[in-house]
């Protein structure tokens, strides 16, 4: 019994593996063979020596402690009970592990906990192994899956990050219909490790398939979606201040139905709204992080409240967060930054990031001398504008392309990002170079600041610049020169792709400080801020 | 709401009048369908259900008889009626009906036949905040012989001047041969603002704007201006870079309240300028988006002001204005749409020779030994035996009798055609009768009545 069990497990398991992996849920008789599984891999582990446990626990501990943090937060799924436990549970477990069996036919209820934990564990592992990530099981800002009760193991992937395969986008597809909202169709050849991502056209914008006066969406939204897709609205601050005032306009035309209470009616509206934005451009997580709070403040409007009154309320509530979040912050900032920049500098720029044209023009409003060098890169070319604000208020500027930074770099004696979002196990996200310009930096060592709002705070981690990112317009690349457009039919050319990417991650080590409207932290203390956050709220 | 449509229906037809002496315009009938019923298809289409649509009595009346509009039109129609004394021009009309407009406005005219992909001349209009956004199209040349031309086709009318920005998608200019005197002067602002501006001339305009709410508005207080087209575009247009509208940009919002006070003419500017909310200017300030390069101003130079314009270079795009139009029109109108060349209704005898591409109406008769080849029959016509009918337009209840041979013509409703008649290139009015035997090339034919109106 105990051999065919030892056997049979390692193909079921395989089996099962590849099932979860898909995010599908598992049936009766497989989860049944799961517990089997788990039950003949603690016997197998109990034979082995107490020195293989022990390598198995540090194993565990450094890839744990990278996650614990993130693991109390992102556990969003049923097990907020056993979530709590986990965080500390890593250690014990293997320890628990060899007692646990000791007392098998005396507590089961310990045991099936105990049991419960191994498994996580052993998933965990195995998710390691295969994907090399650890926060792959974390969702992006908004939960996509509602959680199931029966499978706490089953992590779901966001859908936006799985294009690749073609159950998920069957289910999205349903569910825009659901949302009478049209699916926007991806474009041209994507570049293979990038396949798991949407790439859409800027010519094929998604009011194509809408009727022209909108009725279903509000045209507010429909406004801010094609200023998204089309670029107009671009940057992490101009979005979410956009897409706030595009909800003010929505809560300002809302009434609510008969027999419907705001507080929940108001939420589902939004929802096919969020969806449609999400079509046209996917949201960022400054974004996301805004759309939480508007609806934790919409479900928290109690029933007794009269509709103006809880429509003034909202209206209100957005414009504090606005003022709060970004204006407040970051004049904060700017004032906490000056003390940063000194008499003499030469500061370096990536792009155009609004935080820190804006800390620069207030350091020279307050009479620092210092010059700018702004770096710029293409097929965006942002910079351009960030210049344009810069030598405008007449700070004195020079510009070059991303190619020359290591020539410059040796002139430039502090380095000012900005950031789209701060992930939480202290990654910058932010405009694809920004990693480029910080490892040069950090070659040269010269001092890297970011430069981001608290908002922007995400609860997502990420290593790497592949798993989650957005992919532009692959048409942008392309460049007449002089009459001749050579990349004018590279889809006919079936070895070429092209990859427009629009973010990157940078690690830690390359950023000294992350000047935010709380002060100045290191960028490892990003999942304390959020921890505060979250006890605040 | 977002867009509220209004159809122009209560165009005289000017330059076609030997067609809408008798039949208003409206209801001229291309491809056997009313010539309304174009614009007011294109609007379903893309989702519209209401339409406020201003015509006349006349044409009210005949709407509501039409059996095409009342089974085909599924929206709903709100009808104003205006005088028929033609004093009233487009913009006078939009001062009408001002009480029904809540949100901005699509206008269309009722001539217009295109398939065009509406969502491109709107996204202009929705992306950018635009004050204007009008479509339009790539003049075609009309190769078909206009019955009742002599002579070559006269010089070309007076011509429009457009200017577009880099983009093609920002108007930036726009005159008339007519107003220019001695030449076109373009102002130094314009200039200054968007130093490349391509001028072309060959363009058609659709007459098919997106207005903001607020110029229907500045339209009921400024009762100077008539025509749309004539008036209200270019002087919009012209505002975009006046002076007094940028000027704004520098003051407080609180000096806005003495300039209303101040000068007069300026509370209009103030009306169609963009509304800006600090929450979208904010949005803007903050957004690494401008719509030029090279100069240290902001995105639109700080204008509110704002007119967009969407080329089409493909597609079908025809103003109903003039014969050689309405002539054109007949040809390819079928083209956008899948209805079955001959009416499940008409009878037509075996042995008739019909082209494909000809369109035989409802309940029309159509005898032995008969020839119909490109051309358009109407409903309720009767065509006898050993009759050929080449390139010609036939309306409604006109009898055909035996032996003629029409070529090139257009033959109103309740015409009637003697025996052996033979026409080429003539047009023929409503209720005439042409004696049998007659030859006619290059004539208008046309009742004393009419002559009497010229």
């Amino acid at each position: 019994m105990a051999d065919s069990g030892v056997t049979d497990g390692p193909g079921k398991k395989g089996d099962i593996e590849r099932v979860k992996a898909e995010g599908k849920e598992l049936t009766k008789e497989e989860k049944q063979r799961l517990r089997k599984e788990k039950k003949q891999q603690k016997k197998n582990k109990e034979k082995k020596d107490d020195k293989a446990s022990q390598k198995s626990e540090k194993e565990k501990k450094p890839v744990s402690s990278a996650a614990p943090a993130s693991q109390p937060l992102t556990q969003n799924t049923a097990q907020k009970a056993p979530s709590a436990v986990p965080a500390p549970a890593p250690v014990p477990v293997p320890a628990s592990e060899a007692p646990a069996p000791a007392d098998k036919p005396a507590k089961s209820k310990a045991e099936l906990k105990a049991e419960r934990r191994a498994r996580q564990e052993a998933e965990r592992a195995s998710k390691q192994n295969k994907k090399g990530d650890v926060g792959q099981q974390a969702t992006a800002g908004k939960p996509k899956a509602p959680p199931s009760e029966l499978q706490p193991v089953v992590k779901r992937l966001p859908e936006h990050i799985q294009v690749d395969n073609p159950d998920v986008l069957k289910k999205l597809a349903k569910k825009l219909e659901r949302q009478q909202i049209p699916l926007r169709s991806d474009y041209g050849y994507k570049v293979s490790l990038f396949s798991h991502l949407h790439q859409y056209s800027r010519k094929a914008p998604l009011t194509q398939q809408l009727s022209i006066p909108s009725s279903v969406i509000h045209p507010a939204i429909v406004r801010l979606g094609l200023q998204y897709s089309q670029g107009i609205v671009a940057g992490s601050n101009a979005r979410s201040v956009a897409l706030l005032h595009a909800f003010k306009q929505v809560i300002r035309d809302y009434t609510t139905p008969p027999n419907e209470e705001l507080s929940r009616d108001l939420v589902n509206k939004l929802k096919p709204y969020i969806s449609f934005l999400n079509q046209c451009r996917p949201l960022s997580a400054s974004m996301g992080n805004a759309i939480k709070y508007i609806k934790k403040e919409i479900s928290n409007i109690s029933s007794q409240c009269k509709e103006e009154e809880a429509k003034s309320h909202l209206l209100d509530c957005i414009e504090r967060y606005i003022n709060e979040k970004i204006i407040l912050a970051a004049e904060a900032i700017a004032r906490s930054s000056i003390e940063k920049i000194s008499d003499g500098d030469v500061i370096l720029v990536y792009g155009c990031s609004s935080l820190v044209n804006h800390i620069l023009c207030e350091a020279f409003k307050k009479g620092r001398k210092f010059r700018v060098i702004v770096v710029d890169s293409r097929p965006r070319l942002e910079g351009r504008e960030a210049l344009r604000r810069l030598v405008q208020k007449g700070i004195s500027c020079t510009y070059v392309l991303i190619s020359a930074v290591s020539y410059i770099l040796p002139e430039v004696s502090k380095v000012f990002l900005g950031a789209h979002a701060l992930l939480a196990n202290g990654y910058v996200m932010s405009r694809v170079g920004t990693s480029q310009i910080a490892l040069v930096a950090k070659a040269f060592n010269v001092p890297v600041l970011v430069c981001c709002e608290t908002y922007k705070f995400c609860e997502r981690v990420q290593t790497d610049s592949f798993v989650s990112n957005e992919l532009d317009d692959p048409d942008d690349l392309i460049v007449t020169r002089k009459g001749k457009t050579q990349l004018e039919h590279w889809q006919e050319v079936p070895s070429l792709g092209l990859l427009n990417l629009v973010y990157d991650v940078t690690p830690p080590d390359f950023v000294d400080l992350v000047i935010t409207e709380l002060g100045m932290i290191p960028c490892t203390s990003v999942p304390v801020v959020l921890r505060v956050k979250n006890v605040d709220q | 709401m977002e867009l509220q449509a209004v159809l122009m229906a209560a165009g005289g037809g000017s330059r076609m009048t030997d067609l809408t002496y008798s039949t208003p315009k409206p209801m001229l009938p291309v491809g056997n369908k009313p010539l309304m019923w174009y614009p007011l298809n294109l609007l379903e289409r893309v989702g519209f259900e209401e339409v406020i649509v201003i015509t006349t009595k006349e044409v009210q009346k005949m709407m509501s008889t039409d059996q095409k509009m009342k089974l085909e039109v599924k929206m709903k129609l709100d009808v104003e009626c205006i005088q028929e004394d033609g004093d009233m021009g487009t913009a006078d009309a939009l001062r009408h009906i001002q009480h029904k407009i809540k949100t901005d406005i699509l206008v269309v005219s009722c001539d217009l036949i295109t398939d065009v992909a509406l969502h491109e001349v709107v996204d202009l209009f929705r992306a950018h905040n635009a004050t204007l956004a009008m479509l339009m199209s790539k003049a075609h040349e009309f190769t078909e012989t206009v019955p009742g031309q002599k002579g070559k086709k006269k010089t070309a009318e007076q011509r429009d001047f457009v200017g577009v920005d880099q983009s093609g998608k920002r108007l930036l200019f726009m005159a008339n041969e007519a107003d220019l005197e001695d030449g076109l002067s373009i102002r130094k602002s314009i200039m200054r603002k968007h130093p490349r501006m391509h001028i072309k001339t060959g363009l058609v305009d659709a007459h098919l704007y997106c207005l903001k709410k607020a110029v229907v508005d500045f339209l009921t207080e400024n009762k100077s201006i008539s025509s749309i087209r004539g008036e209200l575009v270019p002087y919009l247009v012209r505002k975009q870079f006046s002076k007094t509208t940028n000027s704004h940009k520098i003051k407080d919002n609180t000096d806005d309240q003495n300039q209303k006070m101040n000068d007069g003419s300026t509370n209009h500017e103030l009306l169609i300028s963009s509304c800006n909310e600090p929450l979208l200017q904010l949005a803007q300030k903050r957004s690494c988006w401008n719509d030029h390069r090279g100069d240290m101003s902001e995105a639109y130079h700080g204008g509110k002001l704002r007119c967009y314009v969407h080329i089409m270079d493909q597609g079908l795009c025809y103003r109903v204005n003039t014969l050689a139009a309405y002539i054109e029109a007949n040809r390819l109108a079928p083209k956008l749409f899948e209805d079955p060349a001959v009416h499940p209704s008409a009878v037509i005898s075996e042995r008739c020779q019909m082209g494909s591409d000809s369109i035989i109406g409802a309940q029309c008769q159509v005898a032995d030994k008969t020839s119909i080849k490109r051309s358009t029959i109407g409903n309720s016509t009767t065509v006898k035996e050993k009759v050929k009918v080449t390139n010609s337009i036939i309306m409604h209840g006109v009898t055909i009798e035996e032996g003629c041979n029409i070529q090139g013509s257009v033959i109103c409703s309740n015409a009637v055609i003697g025996r052996g008649a033979d026409l080429k290139y003539c047009l023929v009015g409503n209720g005439q009768r042409i004696e049998p035997e007659a030859e006619r090339t290059n004539e208008v034919i046309v009742g004393t009545d009419q002559l009497m109106e010229i």
